[in-house]
């Protein structure tokens, strides 16, 4: 009868890859920062804050003092409050647009890479077409036409997502649905969607969470950028990047006005990088030992 | 006797793990006379690709090896990286499993020929090209000349083995560590492999190490057979004698296990029940003894040694070998 | 077609299969009108080497990949008419059995569920009742369902996947297995532990089993029958113990001497270089063995050898056969 022991890892020299096993310290600071970030931007409206909206012209561009920790802005409005706001609407749109690329392009990648034939080729096709469109030349031409509003910039940051979550999705489809434990569960009779949702779906899962982490990064950067250029959330909502745009004209009187925000987004951005490294580096070996 | 040409002394190789130490060769003792073969073998996990990993001196960095590797008269252990790098390929060569991994897919088979020619032997290319033909020829390869424009992809696997040979033999080493270099073909092309591995070696007196999981392999083709188990040589002996007068349970146990080609169909196979021991988790007697239908409490709470029995040459590590039984073997 | 088999009924009849795909612009001939029949009850080893198109013919059969002609009846329906839910309803009857245990299994499913599978897909609602068919099923194989239920694949060995396997096969109580080669991935001491659970569950299920191999020793420990492939068609077929002692075909003949005999007074028979397998994208003409074949004369170039009967129960597809 057989004992039941647990296994040998066969080739020890995978060594290596599980070096991204420890989680060191730079990891759990990205996630308390992340845990932190996200905190304030939920309970940002029950905190002791002063409104982010309030103008105090007598207190403008003020120093660091109790009643404003981090000072005011060129308009007197309180800078903590607005960054706490600003954190709410990067993460709101940093990870809503991904969502939509995740879901959409997660789908239609999985579809393409199990059917293969001309509906691949036709979604292939369509994502190659959209990813030869300008980004930010899409997003002005949005703008202009529909508007600025937070809702219609997720909307276009997501779908300017969605082809490379579709590659992601279609390339790890394309390896698993060749192997065994398919052929099995279709030698078992089970329908495509059955295949799709249980046995491809679970494995597809793990590298398109890691890429959506650093998908969310690089949203909120972007995002960053068409505010800065003020093509963004619009006025009077307060976004990091729409804060550095308008902390360029006190860059010599009160620099912190451009450093704080851009400090703030530099370790979100940080952060989402190195947790989606490290959970794509842990579900890495684990996939290649099978 | 012949001489000694290699002589692994007291080799053990260790790994880290994340699940602790990892012994995956345990203080191995073999010696390998000139022009002699020598067949390891074992199942997977027992520690034969390993050691050869360990004479070849190309374990992974995490390795720690310990004991001598006395290879012509020098240590390989202690023989600089530049000085290994001369040695291997020259006098010491290595055909692995895989051919399609073993040989270069982006570089035509005349390049990797040639390149390992005027690496080693300084030839030109007239010469190198002119040796590669012959090599290709010598190893039963039609059209060589063609065959040496050509990429790994476009051959066969018996083909891409031959060739990986004939990179092996090119150099005319004194030793040549064949590491299962059957097991991916066909049972046809298997015995014309070997065929031309045992030419070869007849021919230029080399030295040969044939390490495989099948049993039939070696009995025809082999001088001494070394049994490896969990890390461990459990049994050597010269050919004849280990299948005639085997001593350890283990080999018996893995030679019954066999499906012959002469039983009946439908005999059931008396096969060994458990599974080969977690190399981290060494066991403190016999690594077989929870497997093994003879064991006792002894065999269980020490490590038997090598021990000897009639002749010096045959050798077992087992506190009961199968000669004090009744159903011995003729 | 020739009745290869005693019985008149047989469980599954293949007729004249034909499975071709292309290649680029070229078209690989996997399955070049293969015939067989399997009796109720019996083991027919299928045997062959790598590109010779046995796996093929087993996905074949399954309509895992559809063939490009020919009929497969599995106790009289024609599996190669059927579609969708009729063909769905028909795979319970049918199950497979792969080479790579541990790829056969879903690395993100815990084995309770893999083992379960089958039941939810054919509809067994009541998750005690599934449990206790998984238990039962498990245990049957030797595995403690306890240990094993909530764990995942890559926590078990070659060998412990592949009885984990035969229980996902076993779970539906099919009549039909087709083994592709289930033991090649395994050590040789584990082989024979598979091969023996095999042959247990065969009578204690009272299976019928197609056995697909390229090793002829393990074929021969467990088939009735054998029929030996080369090249996408058939070239013999007979009972085991006679196939084996008295060959018929050259090709088979050649598989025979070339098994490594682990006897170390056989000397290897220094083997004439009879060279390599051609390609199945342009099979030879007329007998497909014919390049390698030391009995080949025109009539093999230039006529196709039909299975035909050499002795009792044994038919050999060739114009020159060794008895």
């Amino acid at each position: 009868m057989a004992t039941l022991e647990l296994t040998i890892e066969q080739d020890a020299s995978a060594l290596p890859a599980r070096r991204g096993r420890r989680l060191g310290p730079l990891f759990w600071f990205a996630i308390g920062w992340m845990t932190l970030m996200f905190a304030v931007a939920i309970f940002a409206d029950v905190l002791p804050l002063p409104s982010p909206t309030d103008m105090d012209m007598l207190e403008r561009r003020a120093p660091f003092s109790m009643e404003h920790w981090l000072g005011t802005d060129g308009l007197g409005r309180d800078e903590l409050a607005r960054l706490i706001y600003g954190a709410r609407i990067s993460l709101v749109v940093g990870i809503c647009a991904p969502v939509i690329g995740l879901s959409i392009g997660g789908a239609l990648g999985m579809l393409a890479g199990y059917f293969r034939g001309r509906f691949e080729s036709l979604v292939v096709g369509s994502m190659d077409v959209l990813l030869a469109f300008p980004p930010l030349i899409l997003a002005l031409a949005v703008t202009a036409f529909l508007g600025q509003s937070i809702f219609y910039l997720t909307c276009i940051l997501g779908v300017l997502g969605v082809p490379a979550f579709m590659r992601v999705a279609r390339a790890s489809t394309l390896t698993l649905a060749r192997r065994e434990f398919v052929i099995a569960a279709q030698a078992l009779g089970a329908t495509h969607s059955r295949i799709l949702l249980r046995e491809l779906l679970p494995n597809v899962l793990l590298p398109l969470l890691a890429f959506f982490l650093l998908g969310v990064a690089v949203t909120i950067v972007v995002e960053g950028a068409l505010s800065f250029l003020g093509l963004g959330v619009p006025p009077p909502i307060s976004s990091w990047g729409s804060m550095i745009g308008e902390g360029r004209e006190s860059l010599e009187v009160a620099p912190r006005l451009a450093f704080l925000p851009a400090i703030a987004m530099f370790l979100t951005v940080l952060s989402f990088n190195l947790v989606g490294d490290t959970l794509r580096a842990l579900t890495d070996p684990r996939q290649g030992a099978l | 006797m012949t001489d000694t040409l290699l002589s692994v002394e007291n080799v053990a190789v260790e790994l880290p793990t994340p699940r602790g130490n990892l012994r995956a060769v345990d203080h191995v003792n073999l010696t390998v006379g000139a022009g002699r073969t020598l067949g390891v073998v074992g199942e997977s996990g027992c520690g034969k690709t390993m050691l050869s990993r360990a004479i070849l001196q190309l374990l992974p960095k995490k390795a720690k090896l310990s004991g001598r590797v006395m290879f012509d008269g020098l240590d390989l252990v202690q023989l600089s990286p530049e000085k290994l790098r001369k040695l291997r390929g020259r006098s010491l060569a290595v055909v692995f499993q895989d051919p399609m991994t073993s040989l270069n897919p982006v570089l035509t088979i005349g390049t990797q020929l040639i390149e390992t020619l005027q690496e080693h032997l300084e030839l030109d290319q007239a010469a190198a090209t002119r040796r590669s033909v012959e090599l290709l020829a010598a190893v039963g390869i039609p059209a060589p000349e063609q065959r040496l424009k050509q990429y790994p992809h476009q051959l066969s696997g018996g083909m891409r083995q031959r060739v990986a040979i004939a990179i092996a033999l090119s150099c005319e080493p004194k030793l040549l560590i064949a590491d299962e270099p059957t097991t991916a073909l066909d049972v046809t092309i298997q015995a014309q492999i070997l065929d031309l591995l045992a030419r070869e070696q007849r021919r230029r007196h080399m030295a040969m190490i044939l390490i495989t999981h099948d049993l039939g392999v070696v009995a025809g083709r082999t001088d001494e057979v070394a049994v490896m188990y969990a890390g461990r040589v459990v049994e050597r002996a010269p050919t004849p004698a280990l299948f005639k007068k085997m001593r350890m349970p283990y080999t018996e146990a893995l030679l019954a296990a066999l499906p012959r080609i002469d039983a009946a169909p439908h005999t059931p196979l008396p096969a060994i029940s458990g599974r080969p021991p977690d190399p981290t988790r060494p066991l403190k007697g016999c690594s077989f003894s929870p497997r093994c239908r003879y064991a006792v409490a002894r065999c269980h709470s020490e490590k038997p040694d090598l021990a000897q029995a009639g002749t010096a040459e045959h050798q077992y590590a087992c506190f009961h070998p199968i000669e004090n039984h009744a159903d011995a073997s003729a | 077609m020739m009745q290869q088999s005693a019985s008149q009924n047989p469980l599954l009849d293949v007729d004249n299969l034909v499975v071709e795909y292309p290649v680029g612009a070229r078209t690989v001939h996997a399955v070049s009108g293969v015939s067989l029949q399997i009796a109720r009850g019996e083991t027919l080893g299928l045997v062959g080497e790598s590109g010779c198109g046995k796996s093929t013919l087993g996905r074949a059969v399954l309509q895992l990949r559809r063939p490009t002609s020919g009929k497969v009846l599995f106790d009289g329906h024609d599996l190669t008419a059927m579609q969708g839910d009729t063909l769905r309803l028909m795979r319970r009857r049918v199950q497979l059995i792969f080479q790579d245990p541990i790829a056969s299994l879903n690395p993100r499913r815990r084995i309770g569920d893999i083992v379960a599978e089958p039941l939810v897909i054919s509809g067994v609602t009541d998750p005690t009742k599934r449990k206790q068919l998984v238990d039962e099923v498990l245990s049957a194989v030797g595995l403690d369902p306890a240990l094993v239920v909530g764990r995942l694949p890559h926590e078990f060995s070659g060998g412990q996947c592949q009885r984990i396997c035969i229980a996902r096969a076993l779970v539906l109580n099919p009549e039909f297995i087709i083994c592709d080669e289930p033991v090649s991935a395994l050590d040789v001491s584990i082989r024979a532990q598979i091969l023996n659970l095999l042959e247990e569950m065969k009578a204690r299920y009272g299976l019928t089993l197609l056995f697909i191999a390229h090793d002829l020793a393990v074929v021969k420990a467990v088939s009735d029958r054998v029929a030996v492939m080369y090249l996408g068609r058939l070239c013999e077929v007979g009972p085991s113990e006679q196939l084996f002692a008295r060959p018929a075909h050259p090709y088979t003949a050649l598989l025979i001497e070339a098994i490594p005999v682990p006897d170390p007074d056989v000397r290897p028979t220094e083997t004439v270089p009879v060279g390599e397998p051609p390609s199945p994208i342009a099979p030879p003409s007329g007998c497909r063995f014919r390049t390698r074949c030391p009995r080949a004369d025109a009539q093999c170039r230039d006529v196709m050898p039909e299975l035909r009967a050499v002795a009792p129960g044994q038919f050999a597809a060739c114009h020159h056969p060794l008895i």
